[in-house]
């Protein structure tokens, strides 16, 4: 018995391990659709420019409401560190230097997989329920095309932008925190942050952290809505796998892109 | 007589249960085709397997004399702008009135002026009587209406084959005579081939040419509605007339009563 009971959980594992490698092979295979299907910006540009709208335009509120009170925080906590060392003239480089390169692409992007992540899911999860995917494909239109392709490319494009706007609302809330509530002289917190942020090496790479969590989250996203369990539960589940999977793949990839970045290893 | 669509040997499985079992049936162009059977038997599976949605197990599937298990992606949509399917649930846009709805496959496969779409989609509209509702957005529709405006959208680019998933079911006694009047009429007048997948069976038998008859995986019957009415399969005579039981159990497959409820 206790060997047979064993042997069940064994082949439990081995089937969890298969499901796994099953659906990482059919959200690769997704991706290579949506991309061979959708490259080159092949949906019309009123469609990209209604998924823009929809999933940046409409992240605005609290994307810039995060961002400000995040460099706020920072500018706050950096004055107090630093005060006990009399650096805190630096607090504007402070606050700059940790937006630009990893609190404005992570912040963002989880902030970008909860709002907009999980409204994509939701949103062609409710299309395959309702059978619209199955009515367009009969149509002879292709959904990859027509639905996925536009919805990917309208992350990719305003995940970065997003994240920018959220690094210039934090360092104007920093600004307010430091200069005028902290009383740090204006020029040196803005002087500090232009002689020390560079273009490449802080905007540029935190861009380009913003672009792969982009490219992963919407990924992750359409991924969940088309495979979805056309239920209500199947929907609400796909919702929530898109809002963890998503999360802790930026955080994971955040680690590896910094360790590139940084060429610790 | 010439036949739009063949199924030959079809056999289809899903979840290890079996769907269909070798089956044969013979679509005839031109004509309204209405296959029935109980609930569960795979009449939509059926419908997807025609459009490609789904490949059988075996079998074949000819569609205008293109085997469309085998045809290649791009092939199945060059196809499928020939063919329409007419969802149960109506499968509208949501996110587009009723206009948008109808307009979709002329503006995605055609390059018409904006002003010759109009005059298509309002006469669509029309010929189902909702151009009237050309602004509605679909939550503002009945369920009747919502299946008219579907059909309209199924119309648009003049497909060649039609086919109805339950187009009756849940409508009331003036939708389902509108929807009965409008499948026959639109066969005819636009020389379509037609597939109506159904179980009322009275509404579907009023207006079919050819009638197939579903159960269990099989063709338990087939011809002229009145070969089918006439037919003494007692199968068929069980679904035909509503009986409770005969050779389809009103019970579920189950262990006996006495062994689960009153256990000696």
């Amino acid at each position: 018995m206790m060997v047979k009971a064993l042997m069940n959980r064994i082949g439990y594992l081995g089937l969890w391990f298969l499901n796994i490698c099953a659906a990482v092979g059919r959200a690769a295979w997704f991706f290579t659709q949506i991309l061979s299907w959708g490259a080159g910006f092949k949906a019309p540009f009123k469609r990209l420019l209604i998924q823009i709208y929809q999933l940046g335009v409409l992240s605005l509120p609290i994307i810039l409401v995060a961002g400000l009170f995040v460099g706020m925080v920072l500018a706050l906590q950096g004055y107090h560190i630093l005060v006990s060392y009399g650096s805190q003239e630096a607090v504007g480089q402070m606050v700059a230097l940790s937006l630009l390169r990893e609190f404005s692409p992570v912040m963002t992007a989880l902030l970008f997989a909860g709002r907009a992540g999980s409204a994509l899911t939701a949103e062609i999860g409710l299309m395959k329920t309702t059978e619209q995917l199955s009515a367009m494909e009969i149509m002879g239109v292709d959904p990859f095309k027509r639905v996925m392709a536009p919805r990917l490319w309208g992350g990719i494009i305003t995940l970065p932008l997003l994240t920018l706007m959220f690094s210039v609302l934090g360092i104007y809330g920093g600004a307010f925190v430091a200069v005028e509530m902290l009383g740090i002289y204006d020029g040196s917190y803005w002087g500090n942050m232009q002689n020390s942020v560079e273009f490449y090496e802080d905007i540029v790479k935190g861009v380009v952290k913003s672009v792969v969590f982009a490219v992963t989250v919407s990924w992750i996203a359409i991924f969940h809505g088309w495979n979805a369990i056309p239920t209500s539960q199947g929907i609400s589940r796909a919702t929530t796998a898109t809002v963890v999977q998503a999360s802790l793949a930026i955080l994971a990839l955040d680690f590896v892109l910094t360790a590139v970045m940084l060429g610790g290893f | 007589m010439e036949n739009f669509a063949e199924l030959n040997e079809l056999s289809f499985s899903r979840d290890g249960r079996l769907i269909f079992d070798g089956i044969n049936l013979k679509i005839p162009k031109g004509k309204v085709t209405a296959i029935l059977g109980p609930s569960g038997t795979g009449k939509t599976t059926l419908l997807r397997l025609i459009s490609g949605q789904l490949k059988p197990d075996s079998g074949d599937i000819l569609v205008d004399g293109l085997s469309v298990p085998r045809l290649s992606r791009g092939d199945l949509f060059a196809l499928r702008k020939r063919l329409s399917l007419l969802f149960q649930s109506g499968a509208l846009f949501t996110d587009m009135n009723v206009f948008e709805n109808v307009a979709f496959s002329l503006r995605e496969h055609t390059r018409l002026p904006e002003h010759m779409i109009r005059d298509l989609v309002l006469l669509r509209l029309q010929s189902v009587g909702l151009r009237g509702a050309c602004e509605h957005m679909p939550s503002q529709l009945s369920g009747g209406m919502a299946r008219r405006v579907a059909l309209a959208r199924s119309m648009a680019l003049d497909p060649e084959l039609i086919m109805y998933d339950e187009p009756f079911t849940g409508q009331d006694p003036i939708s389902m005579a509108v929807l009965v009047k409008l499948i026959r009429s639109l066969n005819d007048q636009l020389s379509l081939t037609s597939i109506l997948v159904s179980h009322d069976v009275e509404e579907a038998l009023s207006i079919s040419d050819q009638v197939y008859v579903l159960s269990h995986g099989r063709v338990i019957g087939e011809g002229t509605p009145e070969q089918v009415r006439q037919s003494q399969n007692a199968e068929l005579k069980q679904f035909l007339f509503g009986h409770v039981d005969g050779p389809v159990s009103f019970h579920y497959p189950s262990k006996p009563l006495e062994q689960e409820v009153l256990p000696l």
